[in-house]
C-alpha cells in the first residue's frame, strides 16, 4: 500500500520537479523570470484556467469529459456583462451569484443529457459547445460588453487586494483548488465520484446514486465555468461573444491531463492539477519573456503535452502496475 | 445475420428474431437519411436559392477535403480509438509540401515529401498510442497542438502559394461533377466494401467491441490498429494537398476546426463513439447532411449565431436517437 | 377631347413604360471578417443609411471567426442568391482569389472594404480605403512623439503579423523614426503582436512594462490593442509615465479619455467607409461614375473623391485626433 503511495507521490513530485527545473533554466538565460514580478505574471495567467481544472478534474475522474466548458464560460460572462450594461447601479457582486447560477443550470443540463438518454458526455458536451456559443451570440445580438460597463470593482480585483497587493483573483483560483480537495478527499460524494469513475458498473452495487452523482459532477464543472465567466470580465475587463472562453477547453484539458488525471476515470489529484496548471502558466510566462514568437508557441504546448504524458507512462512502468483504485491527495 | 422464419413456438426464452424490413430500416443510417431530406426540404423553404445541384456540388467542394478525412476516421471510431490530428497534419503535410516547391524542390518529389510526413505524424500517433498504450484521445489533442504549432513554425503567419497548374482542382469536373466530390464518392465505395465484406473489416469492428477478446481470439490488434492510425495520417495528406490546391495558396491555418466537423460528421452518421458500431454509408450520409444543413443556412443569409445552436442540436437529438437505436437492436 | 385623352393616355403609357424599364432595387452584402466585432458595427451604420437613402437592399453577414476561409461559403452563397455588389473586409490577402473571381465573372461588383488584398488586387474591382496608408505610420510616430516629449523609449503593439496593413504602418513608423532628425532621441526599443485578440494584447502589454521599464510610450495602431493597453495603465495608475496612443474606436476609448488614461489617438470613420462604397457602388453600376485611375465623383457629405492607382479610394485625406476636447462628438 504503502509503495503504490510513493508512487503517486512521485507523480505530484515530478510534476514540481519539471516546473522548478523549468524556471531555473529559463532563469539562468533570462534572471528576470525568477523575480517576484514574473511570478505575479505566472499566477496573474492561471486562475481561470485552475478554475475550470478543478471542474474538469472531478468530472474526468467520474470517467466523463466536458468540452462546453469554455461556450458556458462565455454564455456566463455574457449574461453577467448584460446584467451590468442594463442596470449600472446594480451591487456589483450580484454578477458571481448569476454567472455562477447560470453555470451551474447549463451544466446541469449537460449532465440531465447524459444520465437520462445514457449518451456519451464527449459528443453531448460537443453539441452544447455549439449550442450555448450560440445562444451567447443570439442573447447578446453579437455585440460585445465595453469596457466602461465592467464596475471597476471587480476589474480591480485582478489588480491587487489589502494582502500584500496580491489580485483578489488568485486567492479565488486557490481557494477554489483548497475547496475541491475538501470535496473530493473528506467528503462522502466527493469518494463517490471517485468511486464512480473507477468502476460505474459496481457503482450502484455499492449503494452510489449513480444520477445524482453524475448530475451534480456535472454541475459543478458549470458553475465552476460561470466562476470563471464572471472572472473573465474581471481579468480582461470586457465580454466578446466570439472569443470569451474559446479554446478555454482545450487548455483546461491539457493541465488536467499533465497533472495526472486519468482520462479512463477514478485517478486524479487536486495537487497533480494545480501543479499542472502552474507548468502550463510558467512555460506561457516564459515563452512570452524569451519573446519566442507567437508562432511557435502553440508548437511548445504540444510538446509539453505530449512530453508530460510520456514521463508519466515511463514513471508507470518503472513502479508496479499503475493504480487505478482509489486517489490520494 | 437474422432470418425472417419465425422462431418456434417453444423456444420462449429467445427474442424472436427480427423481421427483415427492421434490420434494414430502423438503423442509424436511416434516421441520418430522414434528417437529409428534411434538411434539403427545410432549405428550400428557407431560401429560393436553395435547391440548385450545382450550387450544392459546389458548396460540398468546400468540406470535400474533411469529409475525405472523416471516412478513414469512422474506421479508426469502430476500432476504438479517435484521433483528432487530421486537421493539424493536414495543415502540417501542405506547409511541408509547399515549402519544399518554393524552395525548388521539383514538383512531384515535393507531393512525396507531403504524403510521406502525413504517414509520418499517423505513425508518431500509432507509436505513442499502441507502443506506449496512451490514451488516444490525450496524445491526438497533444499531437493536433503540436503539428498545427510546427506548421506554424515552417510557414509562419505568411502563406506560400502553390504554382497555377496545381490550383483548382475543385473545378475541374468529371461527368458535371467536380473531382473532389468524386474522389469522396468513390472512396466511399471503396472503403465501404472493405468495412463490410472484407475480412480486415471484420476484425475492426471486433476489435472495437472488445479489444482484449478480440486479441485473445488471434486478431492482430495492434497491427490493425497502426495500419488505421498510418491510413489516417496518409489520407489527411492527400487532403491537405487537395486543400492546398483548391485555395491556392497554404497557410498554417489551413483546415483549423476540422477535427471538430470530421467527428461531427461520424457521430451524425451513427458512429458509436466508444467503438464497435457504425458504418461508411453512414458517415458518407452525414457528410452531405452537414453540408446541406450549413449551405442552407448560409444562403438564407442566417446569422452565424442560430447556425450554431442548429449545430448543436443536430448533434443532441442525433445522439440520442443513435443511442435509442441501437438500445433497441441490441442482440 | 378626343386629343386630350390621347395626350393623356400617351403620357400614362410612357410612365408606365418607364416603370417597366425600372431597375430592381440593386442588392448590396458587406461581408464582415467575424460577428461580435465593433469595428464592423460602424462601417455597417453607413453602409444601411447610404443603402436606405439611395433605395437599394443591403446585408450583413460574416462567419464566426475570422480564419482565412472562413468567408468563403459565404461569398459562394451571396454569388448564388444573385447579389449585385459584394463588399468584404477580407480575412486573407490571397485565399479568396478563387472565388472573387467566381463572383466578378458572375457580373457582380467586388469591394474590398477597409483593407485591401494586398498582392492580389486583380481580383477585386476596388478597394476601399478608411485613409492614405502611407502616411498613417508618419502620422502615430509623430503623435507619440508629441506626448512623450520627443525623447525616450517606445515600443509598439500591433495586431497580427501578417495584417498587411499593420505592416504597412509599421515599415511607415521606422522610416519615419529613421531619417526625421525630429524623432532622432526617440528609440523604438520592441514591436510586439496582440493577434487583435484583447488577451493576448493584455499580456504582451504586461510583458513590455515589465521588460523595459524605462518604457515611455506605445503606439497601438489597433483598436484592440490600443483598448488593452489603456486598461494595463490605468488599473495600474501608471498613465502618467507611460503614454498610451494609437488607433482607437472613440466608443471605447472615451473612458480612458476622460479620466486622462489617454491623451490623444487618432483613427478615420467607419462610418463614412460604408458610406462611401454604396454611393461608389450605385454609381459604378448606374454608369455615372467610371472605375478608373484619376477619375473623381462626388459624394454627399464627404465632397469630391478620387480614385487612387490600383483603384485605390481613401475615404478621407488624413487619420483624425480624438482627445478630451472633441471626444464626445462622436457616436461610433
Amino acid at each position: 500500500m504503502s509503495l503504490l503511495r510513493n508512487i503517486l507521490l512521485r507523480r505530484e513530485a515530478g510534476i514540481a520537479v519539471m516546473i522548478v527545473l523549468f524556471c531555473l533554466a529559463v532563469g539562468m538565460v533570462k534572471p528576470q523570470f525568477l523575480t517576484l514580478g514574473s511570478l505575479r505574471i505566472v499566477l496573474l495567467l492561471v486562475p481561470l484556467i485552475m478554475i475550470g481544472a478543478m471542474g474538469q478534474m472531478l468530472v474526468i475522474v467520474a470517467r466523463h469529459v466536458d468540452l462546453s466548458i469554455g461556450s458556458m464560460l462565455g454564455l456566463t460572462a455574457m449574461a453577467s456583462g448584460m446584467m451590468f450594461r442594463h442596470y449600472p447601479e446594480i451591487w456589483w457582486p450580484l454578477g458571481f451569484a448569476l454567472s455562477i447560477g447560470v453555470g451551474a443550470l447549463l451544466g446541469l443540463f449537460n449532465g440531465l443529457l447524459v444520465t437520462m438518454f445514457r449518451l456519451p458526455a464527449i459528443i453531448v458536451t460537443l453539441g452544447t459547445l455549439s449550442l450555448y456559443r450560440g445562444i451567447t451570440f443570439i442573447m447578446s445580438n453579437a455585440k460585445q460588453i465595453d469596457r466602461q460597463y465592467v464596475p471597476s470593482a471587480l476589474k480591480s480585483m485582478s489588480q491587487t487586494s489589502p494582502i500584500f497587493g496580491i489580485p483578489w483573483i488568485i486567492f479565488i483560483a486557490f481557494g477554489v483548488a483548497l475547496l475541491t480537495y475538501w470535496f473530493a478527499m473528506h467528503t462522502r460524494v466527493g469518494r463517490q465520484v471517485y468511486a464512480l469513475g473507477s468502476n460505474p458498473v459496481a457503482a450502484p452495487l455499492r449503494g452510489i446514486n449513480v444520477t445524482r452523482v453524475t448530475l451534480l459532477v456535472f454541475a459543478i464543472s458549470g458553475a465552476l465555468s460561470g466562476l470563471a465567466g464572471i472572472l473573465y470580465a474581471s481579468r480582461w475587463g470586457f465580454v466578446n461573444p466570439s472569443n470569451t472562453g474559446n479554446g478555454f477547453e482545450f487548455q483546461v484539458i491539457a493541465a488536467v491531463v499533465i497533472g495526472g488525471v486519468s482520462i479512463n476515470g477514478g485517478v486524479g489529484s487536486v495537487a497533480g492539477t494545480v501543479l499542472g496548471v502552474l507548468l502550463l502558466g510558467c512555460v506561457s510566462a516564459a515563452l512570452r519573456l524569451l519573446g519566442i514568437p507567437g508562432t511557435t508557441q502553440s508548437a511548445i504546448y504540444g510538446a509539453v503535452i505530449l512530453v508530460a504524458l510520456l514521463i508519466d507512462r515511463l514513471v508507470r512502468m518503472q513502479g508496479q502496475k499503475p493504480a487505478t483504485a482509489g486517489a490520494r491527495a | 445475420m437474422t432470418d425472417t422464419a419465425a422462431a418456434p413456438p417453444l423456444a420462449r426464452d429467445a427474442a424472436p428474431p427480427r423481421p427483415m424490413w427492421h434490420v434494414v430500416l430502423v438503423r442509424p443510417e436511416t434516421m441520418t437519411l430522414v434528417l437529409l431530406v428534411l434538411g434539403v426540404i427545410v432549405g428550400s423553404q428557407l431560401s429560393e436559392f436553395f435547391l440548385d445541384i450545382n450550387y450544392i456540388l459546389k458548396s460540398f467542394t468546400l468540406s470535400a477535403e474533411f469529409a475525405i478525412v472523416a471516412l478513414v476516421l469512422t474506421m479508426v471510431i469502430i476500432a476504438g480509438e479517435i484521433d483528432l490530428s487530421p486537421a493539424s497534419n493536414m495543415a502540417l503535410s501542405a506547409c511541408l509540401f509547399a515549402w519544399a516547391q518554393q524552395a525548388g524542390v521539383p514538383m512531384p518529389l515535393a507531393i512525396v515529401i507531403g504524403l510521406v510526413s502525413g504517414v509520418a505524424m499517423g505513425a508518431l500517433n500509432g507509436l505513442m498510442v499502441i507502443g506506449l498504450q496512451l490514451p488516444s484521445i490525450i496524445v491526438t489533442i497533444g499531437t493536433l497542438t503540436l503539428y498545427r504549432g510546427l506548421a506554424q513554425v515552417i510557414a509562419g503567419d505568411k502563406s506560400i502559394r502553390v504554382p497555377e497548374w496545381f490550383t483548382g482542382i475543385n473545378a475541374v469536373f468529371i461527368a458535371g461533377i467536380p473531382v473532389p466530390v468524386l474522389v469522396f464518392a468513390l472512396l466511399s465505395i471503396v472503403l465501404g466494401l472493405v468495412l463490410g465484406t472484407t475480412m480486415f473489416g471484420r476484425q475492426i469492428y471486433l476489435i472495437g467491441t472488445n479489444e482484449v477478446a478480440a486479441r485473445h481470439a488471434g486478431v492482430r490488434s495492434r497491427r490493425i490498429r497502426m495500419i488505421l492510425f498510418l491510413l489516417m495520417g496518409f489520407a489527411s495528406a492527400v487532403a491537405g494537398l487537395m486543400t492546398a490546391s483548391r485555395l491556392g495558396s497554404v497557410r498554417y491555418d489551413l483546415g483549423l476546426g476540422g477535427e471538430l466537423q470530421m467527428v461531427l460528421m461520424a457521430m451524425l452518421g451513427g458512429t458509436y463513439i466508444f467503438g464497435g458500431r457504425g458504418t461508411i454509408l453512414g458517415t458518407f450520409l452525414a457528410a452531405w447532411l452537414l453540408v446541406i444543413v450549413t449551405t442552407g443556412m448560409i444562403v438564407a443569409n442566417w446569422l452565424p449565431a442560430w447556425q450554431l445552436c442548429v449545430l448543436g442540436i443536430l448533434l443532441i437529438v442525433s445522439i440520442i436517437a443513435t443511442n435509442f437505436i441501437y438500445s433497441r437492436t441490441q442482440r | 377631347m378626343l386629343k386630350k385623352s390621347l395626350l393623356i393616355g400617351l403620357t400614362a403609357g410612357m410612365v408606365f413604360a418607364t416603370g417597366a424599364f425600372a431597375q430592381d432595387p440593386l442588392k448590396i452584402v458587406y461581408i464582415g471578417k467575424n460577428t461580435g466585432n465593433p469595428y464592423f458595427d460602424s462601417i455597417t451604420g453607413g453602409f444601411e443609411d447610404a443603402c436606405k437613402s439611395l433605395g437599394c437592399e443591403f446585408e450583413f453577414v460574416a462567419p464566426a471567426t475570422a480564419e482565412a476561409t472562413s468567408q468563403i461559403p459565404f461569398i459562394e452563397a451571396q454569388i448564388q442568391r444573385g447579389v449585385n455588389v459584394i463588399g468584404i473586409a477580407p480575412n486573407s490577402p490571397d485565399a479568396l482569389n478563387a472565388v472573387l473571381d467566381s463572383a466578378r465573372a458572375a457580373g457582380i461588383l467586388v469591394l474590398t472594404v477597409n483593407g485591401d488584398l494586398t498582392g492580389n488586387e486583380s481580383h477585386r474591382d476596388a478597394t476601399i480605403l478608411p485613409t492614405n496608408f502611407d502616411i498613417v505610420g508618419r502620422d502615430q510616430v509623430e503623435m507619440v512623439g508629441s506626448l512623450i516629449g520627443y525623447e525616450g523609449e517606445i515600443a509598439i503593439l500591433s495586431a497580427t503579423t501578417e495584417a498587411p496593413d499593420q505592416n504597412k504602418w509599421i515599415v511607415g513608423m521606422n522610416e519615419t523614426l529613421a531619417s526625421d532628425p525630429k524623432y532622432a532621441k526617440m528609440k523604438l526599443v520592441a514591436t510586439v503582436y496582440g493577434d487583435d485578440q484583447p488577451e493576448k494584447s493584455t499580456t504582451e502589454m504586461e510583458a513590455l512594462l515589465s521588460n523595459f521599464p524605462d518604457l515611455k510610450g506605445v503606439i497601438a495602431p489597433t483598436t484592440v490593442g490600443i483598448a488593452a493597453a489603456a486598461q494595463v495603465v490605468q488599473s495600474r495608475g501608471i498613465a502618467a509615465t507611460v503614454h498610451v496612443t494609437g488607433l482607437g474606436l472613440p466608443s471605447e476609448m472615451r473612458d480612458f479619455v476622460k479620466d486622462g488614461t489617454v491623451t490623444a489617438f487618432q483613427l478615420w470613420s467607419p462610418y463614412n467607409e460604408g458610406w462611401l462604397a454604396v454611393h461608389f457602388a450605385v454609381g459604378v453600376l448606374d454608369g455615372s461614375i467610371k472605375n478608373e485611375v484619376g477619375t473623381t465623383f462626388e459624394v454627399p457629405d464627404l465632397g469630391t473623391i478620387t480614385i487612387n492607382p490600383n483603384n485605390s479610394i481613401n475615404t478621407q485625406a488624413s487619420l483624425t485626433t480624438f482627445d478630451a476636447s472633441n471626444i464626445d462628438d462622436f457616436s461610433f
